[in-house]
């Protein structure tokens, strides 16, 4: 029989105020395996854990119940103490009564009856506790970064630059992401390339970065420390280690007329191709849907023009395998498809752009070389009409669009109406907004110089309809203040489209068993506490792809992202989990279904000798878990039709326990 | 009704025997009266002769006996599986029940089973005889003199919607080899699943309550082979025999569900040999139903080795919300 001591935490009042935590404590003295029980103001804080060592040594206690917040804030910090006076940590259970039950309850009385239910149940489940032990494992000292736009590449360089390896794997021929293709940067207007180029060379140039472009993740295995990844090299038809670069090739090429995806399909590339003068690694690309050669063996020329023999039309796709300790996700964004929006007629006129688009015609190596013109007639347009907020914010119309901020349009429109108004006086400029938000080191000052320097009219409302109507686009919208209608003939209209997770992330997050929110976007472990770890053990997240984010702030989250990642790899071993699974050789039928349904490979089979009835011998095949690999997710558990599988500090004997101990 | 007759098969037993491919053979045993058929081994030829029987009452699915039979037997054993046999030999070959090499599988066709329950039901009491035709039986009664029976009145329930006359897994095969039958058999759960939530409750309600616990159907189960069944086991929490109320009764055939989802063939032996006449096969017919519509068509037992979808992870599969979603529907 367990020694059992109880000790309920009043938190301050935010447990006492709704929990009578003396009558608990006096209830949950009565309980079974109970020999002491006391309560106190902060069991956490040095006097609390004073005061559990001492009950330890007085009453000679085997086995630990805390009654206080939830485990996920301080079942650590009471494995310690308990740990430091002698007894196996193990034995202490948290019983949850502030988060589930004080947090959530008003009434005093319902709430000190819950309180003690949950007590109860963490006294039945420790009276079954049996003291267990956590093994070691060894940690790869190498990262791995997906994605290598600004997120990937600033925690590459910050935990290559702490002397560890770090991997980018990159689905583009390039790396750079968005930030390359935008033209200036709020706000501070510095021109984005020659801000980001720079990184990408160091990235290129640092001897413990690799970079695998034009590359995808294709299956993650292992856990926290020792990750076994499968990489994908797409073909890309030219030997990176051969290519210099020249973009001869990408001259000569004949097939013309393909779509440019970095300058948003504005204008056209080659069948091969360098995405942009500063691309990194700065190596062709054949596009496989578009060249001759590949499609009917009718062509050649980019490989008899090129001087370094780069060309191979034979390469295929390669399978590389790695081994990494962290895993950081940085897959970024996209702005939202404008199918849905017909209202902006975006399908119906050129005019009608996109920010990034809008982005690509205001940049020097744009599809226009920067000059403000109209994608319809190249003429230069004089009433510009800038609408916020399409998709965003839309919760009523979430079929559509997103239902939270994209944060970072209203500063990029004030940044577009800005430069627009600053290189072309002549134009008039019109920002149609909800809100304009602009919580953000010098944001409100940039947003204020756009609207009262540079003479763009902010209009809040929101835009209607755009219908093309000759060579104008007539916008019809709605002036909140004024509270009338107004019509404007605008030459140009840009629509600030939503932002939402790059589509590679959901696939990403389900090979690596990180968790996502409703909209796709990975989740942090706390929001507030650990916002650049995943809850899944050695997965960090650096970027857009945790929530919409400026460059500031990614650049500030990929550096917090890098130095969790130092901090485990500069570990030489991780204490694992004591809570695995563990086979009863005797019930173990031998199926294979736990083997079957367990995510990390830890469970192999064995013939084994069993002595039966009369002095004969049976060979069976048993399975065995293997506990340095288990992550004790207890799949397997309920896989086995037996019950021959079972978690070690989670049996369903101690599971049943607790249920009873609530039903009771 | 069956084509084949018991003579064919002892010939290929004796031929089988003699030259030693097989040391013995398993099949079925003839009883007092000729519906009174049982599942068993024999070892001697002459007890071959005399006492091997195939007939409209063969209906047993002998594969799950091997398990045993396998574990004492020095040399290979014969065993005649029907096509559904096949599934659930597969299935217990997925499972690593018992070694393929030590097994002789010869494949034999069936015309579907009769129901003795079925024909006493027409014939009354006092059956002396039950002699099979093209099309049906004869039976010869005590009281009610000669009676012929069609096949589609007497026919097993579960072979009125055979879903296979085809082999999955033999040696040999006598006769031609049959195809996978287009057929209704989730008709039937379909009409639960239209029924109210209450309707349903009481539909079960009035089946489960007659069960008696006598465990017939788990013990002829073909995918109930653990070790230690955990309703044998006290250390496992669900195991009773005396149960307190209908409800725990309730539990035993869910949770059993529960266990063989996946795995089960559909090879109906449940609500063949429940003394209490309950349709036990629609509930794991449910399981089938459900898997097949979120996770593709599944034939537990199809082929050795497969991955059942409840244990097999793909990232194609559905998420749990749109499976609740979709259960709704």
């Amino acid at each position: 029989m367990q020694r059992i001591g109880v000790f309920v935490c009043w938190c301050g009042s935010n447990i006492a105020a709704t929990v009578d935590v003396e009558a608990v404590s006096q209830a949950l003295a009565k309980e079974p395996g109970v020999v002491h029980s006391a309560n106190y103001q902060y069991m956490c804080s040095q006097a609390g854990q004073d005061l559990i060592r001492a009950a330890i040594k007085e009453h000679k206690l085997t086995g630990i119940v805390v009654c206080s917040c939830s485990p996920r804030m301080h079942e650590m910090t009471f494995r310690k103490t308990a740990e430091s006076a002698g007894i196996n940590p193990y034995m202490v259970e948290i019983a949850n009564i502030r988060e589930q039950c004080s947090w959530i309850h008003k009434d005093i009385l319902t709430g000190t009856e819950k309180a003690i239910v949950l007590g109860r149940t963490a006294i039945a489940k420790v009276n079954l506790n049996a003291p267990l032990t956590a093994g070691e494992s060894p940690v790869t000292k190498r990262a791995l970064v997906i994605g290598g736009g600004i997120a990937g590449i600033q925690t590459a360089l910050d935990i290559a630059d702490a002397g560890f390896e770090v991997d980018i794997v990159e689905k583009n021929p390039t790396i750079g992401g968005k930030m390359a293709q935008l033209d200036k940067t709020f706000p501070t207007l510095d021109c984005a390339a020659c801000i980001l180029t720079p990184k990408m060379v160091d990235v290129a140039q640092h001897e413990k970065i690799r970079i695998f472009s034009y590359s995808e993740v294709a299956a993650v295995k292992g856990f926290v420390g020792n990750f076994d990844v499968t990489i994908k090299k797409k073909a890309r038809y030219v030997r990176e280690d051969v290519c210099t670069g020249c973009g001869l090739c990408t001259e000569k090429c004949p097939v013309k007329k393909v779509p440019n995806e970095f300058n948003l399909g504005m204008d056209t590339r080659r069948a091969i191709y360098i995405p942009f003068a500063q691309a990194v690694p700065k190596v062709a690309t054949i596009d496989a849907d578009y060249c001759n050669m590949l499609k009917n063996g009718k062509c050649g020329v980019c490989s008899k023009v090129c001087t370094a023999k780069a060309i191979d039309y034979e390469q295929k796709d390669t399978l590389i395998e790695e081994k990494y300790g962290a895993i950081v996700v940085a897959t970024g964004f996209n702005p939202i498809s404008m199918e849905k929006f017909d209202e902006y007629a975006y399908s119906q006129s050129k005019d009608v752009v996109t920010s990034l688009e809008f982005e690509r015609i205001m940049n020097a190596a744009g599809p226009t070389q920067g000059k403000l013109v109209r994608p319809s007639d190249g003429k230069h347009p004089h009433t510009l009409v800038f609408v916020q907020c399409v998709g965003s914010r839309c919760a009523n119309c979430a079929e559509k669009g997103k239902e939270y901020c994209s944060k970072i349009c209203c500063m990029y429109t004030a940044k577009h109406a800005m430069l627009t108004r600053d290189k072309y006086p002549d134009t008039d400029v019109y920002v149609f907004y909800i809100d304009v938000r602009t919580p953000g080191k010098n944001f409100d000052e940039f947003y204020r110089r756009a609207a009262e320097e540079y003479g763009v009219h902010y209009v809040k409302g929101m835009v209607g309809k755009v219908m093309p109507e000759g060579d104008k686009l007539m916008v019809r919208a709605s002036d909140l203040i004024a509270n009338k209608q107004i019509n404007i003939a605008a030459d140009m209209v840009i629509l600030a489209a939503a932002i939402e997770p790059d589509k590679s992330a959901r696939s990403i997050a389900t090979m690596l068993t990180a968790s996502m929110d409703t909209n796709d976007f990975f989740t942090e472990a706390h929001p507030k506490l650990r916002p650049v770890e995943s809850p899944t053990a050695g997965i960090f997240l650096s970027g857009a792809c945790q929530g919409p984010k400026d460059i500031p702030e990614t650049v500030a989250q990929a550096g917090a992202a890098a130095a969790k990642v130092i901090g485990l790899l500069a570990k030489d071993k991780l204490k694992g989990n004591p809570c695995v699974a563990s086979s009863n050789e005797l019930m173990c039928n031998g199926c294979s279904s736990c083997e079957r349904v367990c995510p990390y490979g830890a469970i192999s089979y064995v013939d084994k000798e069993f002595r039966g009835p009369n002095r004969t011998v049976l060979v069976r095949r048993v399975a065995q878990v293997n506990p340095a690999v288990c992550q004790g997710c207890g799949a397997c558990t309920v896989a086995c039709p037996s019950g021959a599988m079972d978690l070690k500090g989670f049996a369903t004997k101690q599971i049943m326990a607790e249920v009873d101990a609530i039903c009771k | 009704m069956q084509k084949i007759t018991r003579e064919i098969l002892i010939d290929k037993a004796a031929f089988l025997l003699s030259t030693g491919v097989v040391g013995s053979v398993f099949g079925w045993r003839a009883g007092e009266f000729d519906y009174d058929v049982t599942p068993a081994l024999f070892t001697d030829k002459t007890d071959l002769k005399n006492n091997f029987v195939f007939g409209d009452f063969c209906g047993a699915n002998v594969s799950k006996y091997l398990i045993k039979a396998t574990k004492n037997a020095e040399e290979k054993i014969l065993v005649f599986l029907k096509p559904c046999d096949t599934y659930s030999f597969n299935q217990l070959l997925t499972e690593h029940r018992f070694n393929r090499e030590k097994v002789y599988v010869v494949g034999i066709p069936c015309e579907g089973m009769a129901d003795v329950r079925k024909i006493k039901e027409k014939a009354g009491e006092g059956i002396l005889k039950i002699s099979s035709t093209e099309d049906g039986v004869i039976v010869d009664t005590l009281y009610n003199g000669t009676i012929s029976l069609k096949k589609e009145d007497i026919l097993l329930e579960r072979c009125k919607n055979c879903k296979s006359k085809k082999h999955v897994a033999y040696d040999e095969l006598i006769g031609e080899d049959g195809t996978v039958l287009e057929n209704d058999r989730f008709d039937e759960v379909a009409a639960l699943e239209a029924m109210s939530p209450e309707e349903r409750f009481n539909f079960w309600q009035n089946e489960l309550s007659r069960c008696i616990r006598c465990n017939a159907c788990r013990d002829v189960c073909p995918a109930c082979t653990c070790e230690k069944c955990v309703f044998d086991n006290p250390e496992s929490g669900v195991e009773n025999k005396a149960a307190y109320n209908s409800f725990e009764e309730k539990m035993f055939h869910i949770i059993r569900a529960f266990h063989v989802a996946g795995r089960c063939t559909d090879c109906g032996e449940c609500s063949r040999v429940c003394p209490q006449h309950i349709p036990l096969h629609l509930l794991n017919r449910k399981f089938i139903k459900d898997i097949n519509q979120f996770y593709g068509e599944y034939q537990a037992g199809e082929e050795v080795g497969s991955r059942a979808p409840l244990v097999n992870y793909t990232k194609e599969d559905i998420e749990p919300n749109d499976a609740v979603n979709k259960g709704d529907k």
